[in-house]
């Protein structure tokens, strides 16, 4: 370990622990960079059910991915939040999107890598990856 | 539910539809007691007497959506079937306490799983609730207090990119650091 990495550390009862100093050098770079606007009308909305039934059927990883893949592609016009029961749980993980002035598109049984997906052709380049669509499915 | 861990984020959701402004969670890893105890505290609107009798019903819910609940319940059986324990003490306009208590060894016990990566999800899409998680690995701890981050940050949020990979950071370095990288 570095110097400097060990000045972000301390020891508590002989284990080194991570320190909150880290967290005040983002601060001081953040402060003024983030830009903290309250706009939220044209921004596209990307739900996650995560009740019961979209945990057990493995939503977490779904919004995990859907978050990650969000922010290094750096879209600020999308926000993803998680909601309740979606209604269908035996489609579970569900992930709605709503885009202004769209109809909402729904998406079943997703995974990591279909929601990396959804990030790449939907969410960047407008297009609606139908085979994993609501719509699709013979009800 | 696979995981220890994904039914404390089914059950942590509770706490949040009771609009709770501070949600407590701690984990107590104990070998020599041979248990895992959960507990998961909130100060949202609690229930009455009559809620608390039905809640680990799982045709019991508030929901309107439809007439099951089933997290209360999965959690409660995970907990029983490991001859551990399961409580819930509550308080309309206080606040409600779940109590769970596993067998570390028992057979039946479903793994921890990935705690730290529930909490970052908890704190990260939440960022209106205050967290404190405690972990203890017989009795070594660390806790993250989102108010003390928050004090801390100025006003940056705590779903900023960086932000957010520092607190991933912070709980799966200090869990480590605490319980030695033990697989629980």
């Amino acid at each position: 370990m570095t110097a400097a990495k060990r000045r972000l550390y301390y020891q508590l009862g002989g284990i080194i622990m991570k320190s909150l100093a880290e967290l005040k050098a983002i601060r001081d770079r953040m402060q003024g960079q983030v830009n903290m606007n309250g706009e939220d009308g044209n921004k596209i909305r990307v739900l996650v059910g995560l009740a019961t039934c979209g945990i057990a059927s493995g939503a977490r990883p779904v919004l995990t991915a859907l978050a990650d893949k969000v922010n290094e592609k750096q879209l600020d016009n999308v926000t993803v939040t998680q909601t309740g029961c979606i209604g269908l749980c035996q489609y579970e993980p569900i992930v709605e999107i709503y885009e202004p002035g769209k109809e909402k598109v729904t998406y079943i049984k997703m995974t990591p890598e279909k929601a990396e997906e959804v990030v790449e052709q939907h969410l960047i380049r407008g297009r609606v990856l139908t085979q994993y669509t609501l719509n699709e499915t013979k009800l | 539910m696979p995981e220890i861990a994904l039914n404390v984020l089914d059950v942590a959701q509770n706490s949040i539809r009771a609009q709770a402004s501070l949600i407590q969670i701690t984990v107590e890893v104990n070998q020599p007691a041979d248990m895992v105890k959960i507990i998961i505290e909130d100060d949202g609107c609690g229930m009455t007497k009559e809620q608390i009798e039905r809640v680990e019903d799982p045709f019991y819910t508030t929901r309107t959506t439809r007439k099951i609940g089933l997290g209360v319940s999965f959690f409660k059986m995970a907990a029983i079937s490991t001859g551990g324990s399961f409580s819930i003490e509550s308080e309309p306009g206080k606040g409600t306490v779940v109590t769970a208590v596993f067998g570390l060894s028992h057979i039946d016990r479903m793994p921890l799983g990935d705690i730290g990566g529930v909490m970052h999800t908890l704190i990260t899409f939440n960022t209106q609730i205050d967290f404190v998680f405690t972990y203890i690995f017989d009795g070594r701890s660390f806790t993250l207090d989102t108010r003390q981050f928050k004090e801390i940050l100025e006003g940056v949020p705590l779903d900023t990119p960086e932000v957010s990979q520092y607190i991933r950071e912070f709980l799966d370095e200090n869990k480590t650091e605490t319980d030695g990288g033990t697989v629980i």
